[in-house]
């Protein structure tokens, strides 16, 4: 009898509805609240099958009242129940910011932690594929910007399952963002890294630990999401031009894993930070201003980023290619990096 | 209410228009997302709602319009764009992501505009409420007869905008119009699954506003409570909702595999469409002839086929034209 175990292989919106699938059979508590998550399994695929075995009672969908049951997580979260809503795209934020970070995110604060709000915001970010200005933005640094909520962008199907799993079991508000282009869907462009390992079963991933994707001596790349990936790519092409990459995949928005970051920075002595978001008050500013408080004696050369222009994300497709970084754009930066 | 002939004639022309771009557009759209269907291939890319058998709704209000009106549409646009005497031009070349289209490549199908025509649609749902009663605000300050009307979807009268909104018009007695289009499903939700009201006619009540029904997708109909809801603005009564039942031919966006609802659900729709409702009552009434069809459909498809040449024959912007028009 052989006792090789077949690798087992799922997208990312699989991965996602896996974690809420074990939540839900574990804690009576959760239930899922959003658009499209019953019938439709959630527009880019997270709750998956969850309906069939649920029903309506516990994957419920909404109007597109976004206020209405966003609010009503805070509610149903205060009388101690564990709601995962989700926002269709992270771009409709606006209709709903005020529940987010005046009530989600301040309420226990403010209660002293008399009143916890374990919800588990889940949502939609990402362009690449011309959905204009309204329906394309990662938003990864407003959510980082507001103080009392966690937030992570996994990016492998691994992480996907494991950190949505550990995002429900926290005790604080988490946002999770999941990258509409990793999650593995049929109408969306198939890349390689929306498919991926997946255990089966019931693990987690801590909220707050970056992982090293690739290891490298000459240069550390730092990503996060479709960053990462194209990160990963540039480092293969970098190779057969002898420059030794080391990839890491942020996947914590908040808190950022310093640790990792100044470990690798005192290896390689070089930074490349790359963000599918907006540059100004940015994940790269961020992270360029650790560096430059905690490693600046590190640096061999001063830290390079790559970030959207600070320009709404445009729907022609010959500019929206002009602004979202890609790998060769990384090859590139990476190559002054190494000169200067 | 006897229609006048030429109103008719008007609407037919607009929403044979419309079809027909629509038809033209399903068609682009797919333009190299075949075999495989990847929504950000082809000439056309990203997220794409279409109207086909919406068409009554724009039409039967923007016959009552002028230039001087405005309109705040939604994500699914271009039945009101063309209704509004949107050029067509443009708007086909914005869709093609193209440096001669309303927003240079800007914006995209879901952001069109046209300041002539006094059109503009968004992304956001329920977004272009409060826009339109603004505009409506200003034509009211300005001691105009203007109105602004906004389209919607059924689902966004669930929108915190929609309510406030119409209080909002209500109580400043505002020249504006809300015509929800009630194609039957927000995305895949039915509207007796997101709606507490049977239909959202009935919400006027809440702001003691009127509210008109129109059922079955009735241009007719349509017609007739437009004029009514168009008259109360002009004169400086206040806001109207209209609901019109409509019909959603194909899914939310190209490409939705639509597993939420039954195939029969759009053969029993098209069955009735009402373009052909429209025709035969222009036939039987001996308003028009089969030959004033043939001639006016021939125009149509030329003005369609024109503005699709317009666009591909147009050129891509540079790819540095990404960060010009942040500022002014």
């Amino acid at each position: 009898m052989s006792t090789k175990t077949k690798v087992r292989k799922l997208t990312g919106s699989k991965a996602m509805a896996e974690a809420i699938d074990i939540a839900m059979q574990e804690d009576k508590e959760v239930f899922v609240m959003g658009e499209d998550v019953a019938k439709y399994g959630g527009i880019f695929g997270s709750t998956t099958g969850l309906h069939e075995k649920y029903g309506d009672e516990r994957i419920m969908d909404t109007p597109i009242s976004e206020t209405g049951f966003i609010g009503a997580a805070v509610g149903a979260a205060g009388e101690g129940m564990r709601p995962i809503v989700e926002l269709m795209f992270v771009d409709f934020v606006g209709v709903v910011l005020d529940q987010i970070y005046n009530h989600i995110a301040k309420i226990p604060y403010m209660s002293g932690q008399a009143v916890k709000m374990p919800i588990t915001l889940i949502t939609a970010v990402g362009g690449g594929y011309s959905d204009a200005a309204q329906h394309s933005q990662c938003l990864y640094a407003t959510f980082g910007h507001l103080p009392g909520m966690k937030v992570v962008a996994p990016t492998t199907p691994h992480d996907l399952k494991g950190m949505l799993l550990a995002a429900i079991r926290d005790d604080n508000p988490v946002v999770f963002m999941f990258h509409k282009t990793l999650q593995g869907l049929g109408w969306m462009d198939q890349i390689d890294a929306s498919i991926g390992e997946v255990p089966d079963g019931d693990y987690i991933v801590p909220l707050d630990k970056a992982k090293v994707a690739r290891e490298g001596t000459d240069v550390t790349i730092v990503g996060v999401q479709m960053m990462t990936v194209e990160a990963l790519k540039a480092a293969k092409t970098l190779e057969k031009e002898g420059i030794s990459c080391e990839v890491i995949d942020l996947r914590s928005i908040k808190p950022i894993d310093k640790e990792t970051i100044l470990a690798s920075i005192g290896k390689t002595h070089r930074l490349l930070v790359v963000d599918e978001d907006y540059s100004a008050y940015g994940i790269t500013s961020e992270i360029a201003a650790l560096a430059a408080q905690e490693a600046l004696y590190d640096l061999e050369a001063p830290v390079k980023t790559l970030a959207v222009p600070d320009v709404p994300i445009p729907y022609s497709r010959v500019l929206e290619k002009f602004v979202i970084p890609d790998e060769n754009n990384i090859v590139s930066a990476v190559k002054k990096l190494m000169d200067s | 209410m006897k229609i006048d002939k030429k109103d008719l004639m008007w609407m037919y022309e607009k929403m044979k228009t419309s079809r027909y771009y629509e038809e033209c557009m399903e068609k682009a759209y797919l333009e190299g997302k075949q075999p495989v269907f990847n929504i950000g291939a082809g000439p056309v890319p990203g997220e794409m709602h279409l109207s086909n058998g919406q068409e009554p709704s724009a039409a039967g209000i923007c016959v009552h319009l002028t230039d001087n009106d405005t309109i705040a549409a939604s994500h699914r646009p271009h039945h009101n764009a063309i209704a509004k005497g949107v050029d067509l031009k443009p708007m086909t070349a914005e869709i093609f992501g193209k440096v001669t289209g309303s927003g240079k490549g800007k914006g995209g199908h879901m952001h069109l505009l046209d300041l002539k025509a006094k059109f503009s649609c968004g992304g956001i749902v329920a977004a272009g409420i409060p826009q339109a009663v603004g505009a409506a605000l200003a034509n009211k300050k300005r001691g105009t007869d203007w109105v602004a009307v906004a389209f919607i979807g059924e689902g966004a009268a669930n929108a915190g905008a929609f309510h406030e909104s119409l209080n909002l018009a209500a109580l400043w007695k505002l020249p504006v119009i809300v015509v929800v289009e009630d194609n039957a499903w927000g995305i895949s939700v039915a509207k007796s699954a997101s709606t507490s009201v049977a239909s959202n006619d009935l919400r006027g009540a809440a702001y003691g506003i009127p509210g008109h029904l129109v059922k079955d997708n009735d241009p007719f109909e349509m017609y007739r409570v437009s004029k009514l809801a168009v008259d109360r603005a002009r004169k400086g009564e206040g806001p109207t909702i209209i609901e019109i039942e409509t019909y959603r031919y194909l899914g939310h966006f190209q490409g939705d595999p639509e597993t939420y609802r039954d195939p029969e659900e759009t053969t029993g729709l098209r069955a009735k469409d009402p373009i052909e409702r429209l025709k035969e009552h222009l036939l039987d009434n001996k308003l028009a002839t089969t030959k004033d069809f043939e001639t006016l459909d021939k125009k149509i498809l030329k003005e369609v086929d024109e503005a699709y040449e317009f666009a591909i024959n147009s050129d891509l912007p540079k790819p540095e034209d990404a960060l010009d028009d942040v500022f002014c």
